[in-house]
């Protein structure tokens, strides 16, 4: 799933000879064809989003953004990112590391369990925590005894939110790191660099824009999750609603327009993310031409 | 097999890395899991036998099924024209088409519904074109599978385009120069080598196919045995207070998914192990 | 290379952020058990710790927790202001009122896996009996309060659209082939339940109770139902916004918001028999006494039962219980004739099982063979 190779290759597009590709018709038939996909699947449905968020109009749209329940749920949003995105980062890591440079027994499995969230139904994802956490879970009595509270507050939404991206980064990773092979940190290792050394100084480098796209698809992901979160959520009006559920709630009000009005907000903030991801590919296109 | 042949890696920090991550799996998904099977087991076989194969259920699996497998094969025709275009040919816009790619991942699945349902509706901007040559696409089957278009987009392209990049062109070059046709070069160079990937993004769309629940219920009507999916089932059930039952039927869709990503998972490394030593 | 260092100082910060975040989080947890004596124990506020240091006198401010279901927010919303005022009037005290809505039975699951609720507000007695089933309050709880513990009631009606084209009046019309009648699911839905029963109690004395042709009656409304949404706000949805359907059976208060919303693209048909619809309210017992916020919790839900209270209700389309307020609005609700759950059904329970258990009367006139 790595994106961040792509310059590379819009690169390689340019200087690709003429007998290497199709015939002109061919050609625009294929980009009209993915035009229209991606306008009918992805476009359309933005749309209709921003046109019902701007029914009625512009004041509108701002008050439905300024309500303080709306803004609480942005904290909550922005909050359980911060948590989740850097943990599941780390591990992202971790994993690759030690799938992609060393053989062992077990890894297929390994992968498929790194896999697994991807594919668990969110329902399933948020229902779990609760059959662990909650007042009849397996853990339960205990939390209540101690009087901490897991499900229906804050850690519960950061868990089912660490679930849903767990795999993110670590799948951004895996093929890429796969792909560069270990030659470059044995050569680092054989001239007596340090473990973490070598980390920083040979793979860092190699992996950057590939971690920095997986930690920005993690993070969009982690901002958007509505099924898991909704299980675990106690849909407190300004304490544990995050965006989307914030958004389901207005829907539910009959206040559609404020309802698209904060999910155009969370289309901005993923739209941001991709104009981010945009400019990590121009910098990488520079350093290349700069070879 | 290949493993059974351990190098001795010059490299440090196995035991860390693979230990940090077999913990922090097992913290964050194992355990959580294994609360589902200890749940279920508290039926018994033929009360879970039961649960899982009642008529609503047996028809749930196939509504799930048929239109996650329809929807990874749609993706999997669109997703490869879609990376094709992004990797190999220049044109305007083409960035903001590819950063468009990863909309789904980020819109609220419920956002999303709610939108592919208003589309589609009789008096939608497409399902007013559609409604007069009798083609219904919300509350329909249809609605579902347009639904999980939508999800599994980016699992297709974003699984294809690195691969279709790191293809050597001098692989083409040398087919080229041998005479063949543009068509036969793809179809006897450059899909064998996208198999694999195209595989991957059919499963990992499909998978994610059978479990969505937040945009499908929007679209789908829910009509027991015609468009009721499984995960709808299992909410039936938990607002019945047939915890148990739930997690049993969570189970059957668990194991689908598991064992759907682990014979992906297992191809692919064969795959490649085969290219490799090729 | 320096580009490198600046990208390697970028991440070191996130993942410091992360960690930073992560502690906080710590502390926020702690803090939530910290002032468990207290009376506010959702701890996120300084308030809450000052307030815990002295237990004796009345804490400055207090926090409730009303768990309801969907159509109740609009008349929550107005009464908690109402509630709130009324109470720093009597005792001096802040009240302030978190609410939670959602499907009434998902609502009640959520108590029961511990979310902190000091009084729920759903839409049938089943859910709450589902928590005391477990402990969470006693047994006799719908004794706690005045008129089975229901202080407004409701019914089920008819919403068509403007100038009722398909002539729907009663319950037979919606049987006819031409009509598509709009429900949410019973298994998932609280009112599509009231919807069920009311329907398959006009049929029952249509047909002085031979099951057979009740089952009937009710396969051939089914037949007519083109969409079952999982909630009664997504069934009005589709109706309103989606124009599916001739006619929507909804909660009395629901088919008039939904008027008010949308003005006059629809009109209220009362059917000849419907249903008495009473959604309870209860204190959660083993909440409010480890919370010590009993007495407010049972001022709030006696507060429904006044003047002040029923009037609210009224206004929100809810019938009042209160003879001078139902008086003053009496021609906002049409007399019928009302079937109850307790004596045409035997209760929610028996109910319950009969028709939407799996194998229920509900599950029969979608399974084939019955």
């Amino acid at each position: 799933m790595a994106g961040a190779v792509t310059t590379v290759a819009s690169l390689s597009s340019e200087a690709r000879p003429k007998h290497l590709t199709e015939a002109r018709p061919v050609r625009y038939l294929l980009i009209a064809i993915a035009l229209l996909f991606i306008g009918v699947v992805i476009v359309l449905p933005m749309i209709t989003v921003l046109s019902e968020a701007f029914r009625k109009g512009w004041s509108a749209y701002m008050d439905a953004i300024r309500d303080p329940d709306a803004l609480a749920a942005l904290r909550l949003t922005l909050l359980t990112a911060a948590i989740a995105v850097p943990l599941n980062t780390i591990f992202g890591v971790a994993a690759a590391w030690g799938i992609t440079k060393f053989k062992f027994r077990g890894k297929n499995l390994l992968i498929t369990f790194i896999d697994l969230p991807f594919s668990v139904s969110p329902v399933i994802s948020g229902l779990v925590y609760i059959l662990l956490f909650g007042a009849q879970g397996f853990f339960g009595p205990w939390l209540i005894g101690h009087d901490v509270k897991i499900v229906f507050a804050i850690p519960g939404i950061v868990l089912a939110t660490m679930f849903v991206t767990f795999p993110f980064v670590a799948r951004e990773l895996l093929p890429l790191m796969e792909a560069q092979g270990v030659q470059d940190e044995e050569a680092a290792v054989s001239l007596g660099a340090k473990g973490w050394r070598t980390f920083w100084k040979v793979t860092l480098p190699n992996i950057k824009w590939g971690l920095l796209y997986g930690i920005i698809l993690c993070n969009a992901r982690a901002m958007g999750e509505f099924g898991a979160v909704s299980v675990v959520s106690g849909h407190i009006r300004g304490e544990t609603n995050t965006l989307p559920l914030h958004i389901e709630i207005l829907y539910n009000e009959y206040q559609y327009t404020a309802s698209f009005a904060v999910a155009s907000l969370l289309m901005l903030l993923a739209i941001i993310t991709l104009v981010i991801k945009g400019l990590i590919e121009g910098k990488l296109a520079s350093s290349k031409r700069g070879h | 097999m290949a493993s059974n042949r351990i190098r001795k890696s010059a490299l440090p920090g196995f035991r860390f890395s693979i230990g940090f991550t077999i913990l922090y799996l097992s913290l964050i998904v194992l355990i959580p899991l294994a609360g589902l099977v200890v749940k279920t087991a508290g039926l018994t076989f033929p009360q879970f036998w039961e649960t899982v194969t009642s008529q609503r259920v047996l028809a749930s699996y196939r509504v799930s099924l048929l239109t996650a497998l329809f929807a990874a094969l749609v993706n999997v025709v669109f997703g490869l024209v879609v990376a094709w275009v992004l990797v190999r040919y220049r044109f305007p816009g083409k960035k903001i088409i590819d950063g468009l790619v990863d909309i789904p991942f980020a819109l609220p699945t419920a956002v999303a519904g709610i939108a592919l349902t208003s589309i589609y509706a009789p008096n939608g901007w497409i399902g007013r074109l559609l409604d007069p040559l009798g083609i219904k696409v919300s509350y329909t089957p249809l609605g579902i599978t347009v639904a999980l278009i939508f999800i599994g987009v980016p699992f297709v392209v974003r699984t294809v385009q690195p691969v279709l990049q790191e293809l050597e062109a001098e692989m083409e070059e040398s087919a080229a120069l041998l005479g063949a046709y543009r068509w036969r070069t793809f179809r006897k160079v450059l899909l064998p080598e996208l198999v694999p990937p195209l595989i991957t993004g059919f499963a990992l769309a499909f998978a994610r196919g059978i479990g969505e629940y937040g945009s499908v219920v929007f679209i789908s009507g829910n009509m027991p045995l015609k468009t009721e999916i499984t995960p709808l089932l299992i909410i039936t059930k938990l607002e019945q207070y047939e915890y148990s039952q739930a997690t049993a039927i969570a189970l059957v869709l668990l194991i689908i998914s598991f064992a759907l990503l682990l014979l992906i998972n297992t191809l692919q490394r064969w795959t490649n192990r085969r290219l490799r030593s090729a | 290379m320096k580009r490198f260092k600046s990208f390697r100082l970028l991440i070191v910060a996130a993942l410091a952020m992360g960690v930073l975040s992560a502690c906080g989080s710590n502390n926020n947890s702690g803090n939530n058990a910290a002032p468990s004596d207290g009376a506010s124990s959702s701890g996120q506020s300084a308030s809450a710790s000052a307030s815990a240091s002295e237990p004796a006198k009345k804490p400055e401010s207090v926090e409730l927790l009303n768990v309801s279901y969907d159509p109740t927010r609009e008349l929550y919303e107005a009464f908690n202001k109402s509630f709130a005022d009324y109470w720093k009037q009597t005792t001096g005290q802040t009240v302030k009122i978190n609410q939670s809505h959602g499907g009434s039975g998902a609502q009640s699951r959520k108590v029961l896996d511990g979310l902190e609720a000091d009084v729920v507000t759903l839409a049938l007695a089943y859910d709450i009996d589902a928590l005391a089933d477990k402990g969470l309050l006693k047994a006799d709880w719908q004794q706690s309060f005045d008129s089975n513990s229901s202080p407004y009631t409701s019914t089920i009606v008819f919403l068509v659209r403007k100038g009722n084209p398909k002539g729907i009046k009663d319950w037979d019309d919606l049987i006819k082939k031409d009509v598509q009648v709009i429900t949410p699911n019973p298994k998932t839905s609280g009112g599509a339940r009231w919807n069920y029963l009311a329907a398959w109690g006009y049929a029952s004395k249509q047909f002085g109770g031979d099951e057979a042709k009740i089952k009937d009656f009710m396969k051939q409304l089914f037949n007519n139902v083109p969409v079952l949404d999982s909630g009664a706000r997504g069934a009005t949805t589709t109706f309103v916004e989606r124009k599916i359907g001739d006619v929507l059976l909804a909660w009395e208060n629901e088919a008039y918001l939904a008027k008010k919303e949308y003005g006059d693209e629809f009109e209220i048909v009362t059917p000849s028999l419907s249903i008495l619809a009473e959604p309870p309210v209860a204190v959660v017992d083993k909440v409010v006494d480890k919370r010590g916020t009993r007495e407010v919790a049972e001022a709030y839900l006696k507060y429904l039962y006044t003047p002040e209270g029923q009037e609210i209700a009224a206004q929100n389309f809810y019938r009042p219980r209160l003879q001078e307020v139902a008086d003053k609005y009496k021609d906002q609700f049409p007399q019928l004739n009302l079937l109850t759950i307790d004596k045409d059904f035997g209760g929610w329970k028996e109910a319950q099982k009969k028709h939407f258990e799996d194998g229920g009367t509900f599950d029969q006139i979608y399974t084939k063979g019955s």
